[in-house]
């Protein structure tokens, strides 16, 4: 089990967290503009790599609050902790999306 | 207000009043339901100078800014509950005529009021095994050092989400939970707390 | 009372002044409070324990802790009987109950023995090979193998005792109180940390109670309590006793069994807890697990009186125990030498036999001090006896030790003690992804490269000698306090220990037979499951080259011991006959649990009425009282129906039904979910969420709205009231309160931060009553002065505050019935207040409270989908036929999806109505529909989703999904069941007042 770094609250077991999935996917502004395929791209096609990620966390039983986590598949390593909307702090860590 | 008399808290069916005279010799813990609070979520941008004037003014208390953290002004408590959430705990009688003076001046800011005092029950747990019990179902490190009196956190208690407030260093704690969910914590403290024995604190 | 014959007359941990009495398969023994079984019957002179898992061969006890394979007892009996105890740790008391397993019909003659003459006949892989064919033959084989292997058995009524689970935080764990984890945990915990050591043994000090071990020229022990009574006087320090570290995963998460009872006579476990899981997260770790001594692996190694030399020496020093009158000790290394002392120390004629030669002067002179005949370059080559050891053969080695270089010698003894070298516990070093590395000079799997924030001192690091145990405890405590920010200067200087040379340890994996060239039948690998050398280098042979493989084929190393004696000698083996490295072979993977845990502590206080939380609304209690059946929905009882005296379901369901629309009916929705949104931008927000408009909705109006996931599909679905220009009352499903909750937070904190609203749960906060039917309205009036009811001031789809019997209300004209409704929120506090005066009142218009099923079906006539029983995360709006809550205008949550080239598909599942042909039949729900009955598989085009008796329609009526539904209405398709073929017809899915007049009523 996991112990997350939340922002606000430090460090807390993982069974207040729920994941939300992979980061820095943003919405499209203009939906209606996008093709059957990039809006396909935007809804379903993640990266799933090996080795380090970027995520969503919500701290749901406590602060509940949305933030980020860069996270290794693979040893569960968490690098680094960071707010919605903030930079990823390694930006050479974690490979970009395939796209 | 005559229908106060006719509110019943979520666990006025225990008869806890009745089981409080209790003997229990030895009791390592004490529990108790806090039955007349008034309660208020209280939301806002604690950036905006002008949501925390409008705050302090009616309240006397600037919003808290350090995460799981509280302050109180005479008899106004307010926790911490997330870096735009507030809960602010009053004496019940007084709670309508807070939440009219709050909403009338926090109008024109970010901010939101809400109230929950029928929402929630407020357990009491306190002795000198109050801690070790809380232990048995709250991941919160609870050691002094951590959580020291005067902190409060959101987190679980055993199957449900509870708001644990360290009031004082006795050790004793006020836990919030969902009123639905109020039968089920006092069972389960009751049961955790056995081994240690287990007084009820009489009512408020 | 005359002592056991061979206990000695002096030393020992035992407390002569408290006897023990316990019995072992009925038979009366006594020992003394610090024995196990294990020791008190060996003090006893019984040998023989228990029967092997599949020969059936006679065993007895091996070691003296955690790793024995053989010496497993069923404690008590019935529903707190406990199976495969471990009789080394258990730990005897006034009316402990232990017996053999595996055998039948006693331990001294078993029937089943008879598979061990046929030993030559069950081969590695014997079950896969033989009861593969043909498969409904599975069935009988199976019933004959599992009365035949198995070992204890399992309880089989409930548990009485109670078990419980707790946190506990700090800043260093220290698992194991032998001399690394005592040193480390005085250095961590001098420095001002909290620091928790855990072990399993009932007292501090690991091995070295075992040993006669001296420390700062003073027996071990002193230093042990020495180093124990500073422990106590540290605030910060806590130890746990019989406490097993039972798993080791991510971030320094670790799970602990502490047995806290059964030690215990039963008298005193009254009102304690048995046993607690402890769930510890430290920001540092010390493993400091120590190591177990590998058996070695020759002819007839598993008889009765074969042990680990280690485990000789602690019963004698332990618990003054001699095992036996004369002993062979067998090694091929130093650390027999030790216990061999220690056993001529108490009065064992001992000869050692090593398979090394070249040893030291120093090793050589302490044999000779006490007259112990050494045959170097010596290995025993077979061992006598059936029940007991009654002697052994032993011959000189050639240098290659692949054979013998001389004659065969007899010895006659009746214990043999040996030693194969030693494997560092890296089980839970393994379990928290630490990568392993072998160490050629010993032959064994140290730790390499471990996880962040954890140390391994002592023997579980590979370290064998004292005095570097101890000094790398000391550093590994001190430098786990300092990463957590704990610094002390000084110190106790390391205490002084004798260092003895010692001559490197020769592996030989297999001790070749007396008759070379034989198979190796009775060398034994694994004791708990029978496996032999001979069967691991058939199963390599037979192509079973990696090792994970190889476990599974022969089941060594899957018995309750899960190898921990067994899978190095195992492996060892597999390499040796695949010509490989042991290093490349690798280790098969170490998972939790370390130790076999009950259920009950993995359970805890989760069990019974708190195995789940029960929510319950402010009016629980009347409904309890009026005898109501309940439904659990989610976590919540809700009310299903009240039954009257003698009435079925059907009866008072029919009846519930008629009232709500002939009269009033009355039912507690304050398990509805609502969220209070508040902000300028909160009706841009709705329209945001929602799949139809709100900016539009005048205060002091109700919508109906539908919400979508970003795919198309609905989500959910419910009434909202504007409640002022910036606030909204959100109404969700009672299922779905806190996801809904969550999913507006998600989208107003990660992609629309922008927007000035908040949203906070108000779910707990009101209690609903809602009222419907014809004189819903009247009685109302009765109630109230300030709410005008009439159907111009009070429109369908409006709300009003004022006051209903004496209390603050809000009434919503919605209906979820079709019926005129009204539905009344007060504080929850007040819930019950309310919902009595409405029962009273209401009286004299024959009021009848209904519950969830007499609502699903007012609902289901009137075609109103509930989301989640209706829909299932694949239906989009549009396939409900609700293209009306669309909006074209507006973007929203799941928009786009639904121009998909799927969500527009033709023959997509559509809500339709189905009826069947006979009026009565009601069809299950999950009911799948064809159009045509063949010979299965059929196609199926849809299922049914709603399905019951309409009182009010006389007849049945179902909703259901079915491919191209809409463009069918009037069709004739068919529901398959077990019992019968079930003819329906499609129809519109509404049943009852199709135009939805009654509401407005």
């Amino acid at each position: 089990m996991l112990l997350i770094e939340c922002p606000w609250c430090g460090p807390r077991e993982e069974s207040e967290f729920h994941c939300g999935g992979e980061a820095h996917i943003v919405r499209p502004l203009h939906p209606e503009q996008l093709s059957d395929p990039e809006w396909a791209d935007y809804l379903f096609m993640r990266s799933n790599p090996k080795g380090p990620h970027r995520e969503r966390w919500v701290h749901e039983a406590g602060c509940g609050r949305w933030f980020n986590v860069e996270r290794d598949t693979v040893t569960h390593e968490i690098t680094a902790v960071y707010r919605m909307g903030g930079p990823p702090p390694n930006p050479s860590a974690a490979p970009g999306r395939k796209r | 207000m005559a229908e106060r008399y006719r509110r019943r808290s979520a666990l006025a069916h225990l008869g806890l009043e009745v089981r409080a005279s209790a003997a229990v010799p030895h009791a390592g813990v004490v529990l108790g339901e806090c039955r007349m609070r008034g309660l208020l979520l209280l939301r806002g941008d604690v950036a905006s100078a002008g949501f925390r004037s409008a705050v302090s003014e009616v309240l006397g208390l600037v919003p808290v800014a350090e995460p799981l953290t509280t302050a109180r002004k005479r008899d106004v408590t307010m926790l911490w509950l997330g870096p735009d959430e507030w809960l602010l705990v009053t004496p019940d009688r007084r709670v309508d005529r807070i939440e009219r003076t709050l909403r009338d001046a926090l109008a024109g800011q970010r901010a939101a009021l809400t109230e929950v005092s029928h929402g929630r029950a407020i357990l009491t747990l306190s002795g000198p095994h109050a801690r070790a019990v809380l232990a048995k179902g709250c991941p919160l490190d609870l050691h002094p050092r951590e959580f020291a009196p005067g902190r409060c956190a959101r987190s679980r208690l055993a199957r449900c989400q509870a708001l644990i407030h360290h009031v004082s260093a006795a050790p004793a704690f006020e836990i919030h939970v969902h009123r639905s969910f109020a039968q089920y914590a006092w069972t389960w403290l009751m049961d955790a707390g056995q081994e240690f024995g287990v007084r009820i604190a009489p009512m408020e | 009372m005359t002592d056991a014959p061979f206990r000695l007359p002096s030393g020992g941990r035992i407390d002569r002044g408290s006897p023990v009495s316990f019995s072992f398969d009925g038979e009366r023994y006594t020992g003394y409070a610090g024995d196990t079984v294990a020791s008190a019957l060996l003090a006893h002179g019984v040998r023989l324990v228990g029967r092997s898992f599949k020969y059936h061969r006679p065993r007895g006890v091996v070691t003296d802790g955690v790793e024995e394979p053989n010496a497993l007892v069923q404690l008590g009996i019935g529903a707190s009987g406990e199976p495969n105890a471990r009789a080394t740790q258990v730990e005897i008391h006034d009316g402990l109950a232990a017996a053999s397993q595996n055998r039948w019909p006693s331990l001294g003659f078993d029937a089943g023995a008879v598979n061990g003459l046929l030993s030559a006949l069950i081969p590695a892989g014997f079950y896969y090979k033989t009861f593969m064919w043909p498969g409904r033959w599975w069935m009988k084989y199976e019933y004959f193998i599992r009365r035949a292997a198995g070992l204890g058995r399992a309880p089989t009524g409930p548990d009485p005792d109670t078990y419980d689970k707790s946190w506990a935080h700090c800043d260093v764990l220290v698992v194991g109180a032998g001399p690394s984890g005592l040193a480390a945990t005085h250095a961590a915990g001098r420095t001002g940390a909290r620091v928790l050591l855990v072990d399993e043994r009932p007292e501090p000090g690991g091995h070295l109670p075992g040993t006669s071990q001296s420390i700062d020229d003073a027996p071990a022990e002193e230093w042990v309590s020495a180093m124990v009574s500073d422990l106590a006087a540290m605030e910060e320090v806590r130890i746990l006793p019989r406490a097993t570290a039972l798993g080791y995963y991510d971030h320094n998460y670790l799970t602990v069994l502490e047995r806290r009872t059964d030690h215990l006579p039963y008298r005193e476990r009254r009102g304690r807890v048995r046993q607690r899981l402890w769930k510890v997260r430290a920001k540092q770790v010390v493993l400091a697990t120590g190591a177990h001594e590998r058996p070695l692996v020759f002819r007839n190694n598993d008889r009765p009186g074969v042990m680990l030399a280690s485990a000789a020496r602690s019963y004698v020093n332990r618990y003054a125990v001699r095992p036996g009158t004369s002993a062979v000790v067998f090694t091929n290394n130093d650390t027999a030498y030790d216990p061999a002392l220690d056993l001529a120390d108490a009065g064992l004629r001992v000869v050692l036999a090593d398979v090394r030669t070249g040893l030291s002067d120093a090793r050589r002179s302490q044999l000779r001090r006490r007259g112990i005949e050494l045959l170097a370059g010596h290995a025993i080559t077979d061992v006598r006896g059936a029940k007991a050891v009654t002697g052994v053969s032993v011959a000189a080695l050639n240098s290659s030790a692949s054979a013998y270089a001389g004659g065969h010698r007899k010895i006659r003894c009746d214990l043999v003690c040996m030693s194969g070298g030693w494997n560092p516990a890296i089980h839970l070093f393994s379990q928290s992804g630490g990568r392993l590395a072998f160490d050629e000079a010993r032959g064994a799997f140290v730790p390499g490269e471990a996880r962040p924030a954890q140390f391994s001192a002592g023997g579980c690091n590979g370290t064998g000698a004292l005095a570097f145990a101890l000094s790398e405890g000391r550093e590994a405590g001190k430098a786990a306090a300092a990463a957590c920010g704990f610094r002390k200067r000084g110190g106790t200087p390391l205490p002084k220990v004798d260092v003895v040379e010692e001559t490197p340890i020769r592996l030989l994996w297999t001790v070749p037979s007396r008759h070379l060239g034989r198979r190796l039948d009775k060398h034994f690998v694994d004791f708990q499951n029978d496996v032999t050398a001979a069967d691991i280098a058939l199963a390599a042979r037979e192509g079973y080259r990696s090792v994970e493989h190889l476990k599974r084929y022969t089941t060594t190393g899957m018995g309750t011991d899960q190898g921990k004696t067994s899978n190095v000698n195992a492996l060892a083996i597999l390499s040796e006959t695949l010509g490989a490295d042991i290093a490349a072979t690798g280790t098969t993977t170490f998972r939790p649990p370390y130790v076999p845990a009950t259920f009950g502590a993995l359970a805890g206080r989760d069990v019974g009425e708190l195995s789940d939380p029960v929510r319950t609304t402010p009016m629980h209690q009347w409904h309890v009282e009026q005898g109501a059946a309940f439904e659990d929905v989610g976590q919540w009882k809700r009310p299903w129906y009240y039954p009257r005296d003698g009435e079925s379901m059907r009866e008072a369901v029919d009846r519930e039904c008629l009232a709500a629309r002939g009269s009033v009916g009355i039912l507690d929705a304050s398990t509805l979910g609502r969220i209070d949104v508040q902000g300028p931008d909160a009706a841009e927000f709705l329209d945001r969420i929602y799949t139809n408009g709100w900016k539009r909705l005048a205060v002091g109006r109700c919508r109906y709205g539908l919400m979508c996931t970003e795919d198309g599909m609905v989500f959910d679905d419910g009434v909202t009231l504007r409640l002022g220009e910036h606030r909204f009352l959100v109404h969700t499903t009672s299922g779905n309160a806190a996801r809904v909750l969550a999913w507006m937070e998600e989208w107003l904190q990660t992609e629309w931060p922008d927007l000035d609203v908040y949203c906070n749960s108000v779910t707990e906060q009101l209690a609903t009553a809602s009222i419907s039917g014809p004189f819903a309205r009247q009685l109302l009036t009765e109630l109230t002065t300030d709410v005008e009811l009439g159907r111009d001031a009070f429109p369908f789809m409006s709300w009003r505050d004022g006051h209903v019997a004496g209390l603050p209300a809000r009434v919503a004209r919605v209906s979820f019935t079709g019926e005129s409704s009204f539905e009344v929120s007060v504080p929850s506090g007040y819930g019950l207040s309310l919902w009595t005066a409405l029962m009273h009142s209401g009286q004299r218009y024959g009021i009848t409270p209904y519950g969830t099923e007499a609502m699903h079906v007012l609902r289901a006539e009137r075609g109103f989908i509930i989301a989640g029983q209706d829909t299932d995360g694949t239906v989009t709006p549009i396939d409900l036929g609700m293209e009306w809550i669309v909006s074209r205008s507006k973007d929203f949550i799941g928009k786009r999806s639904l121009g998909r080239a799927d969500t527009t598909r033709a023959e997509r599942k559509q809500l339709v109505g189905l009826l069947t042909d006979d009026p009565e039949e009601v069809l299950p729900e999950g009911g799948q529909i064809v159009d045509t009955v063949t010979k299965p598989p059929m196609r199926m085009i849809g299922h049914v989703t709603s399905s019951y008796f309409s009182a009010n329609l006389g007849r049945s009526i179902a909703l259901a999904l079915v491919r191209g539904g809409r463009d069918r209405h009037g069709e004739p398709v068919m529901v398959p069941l077990e019992r019968a073929v079930v003819p329906a017809r499609i129809t519109e899915p509404r049943f009852f007042d199709p135009e939805g007049k009654r509401a407005h009523g």
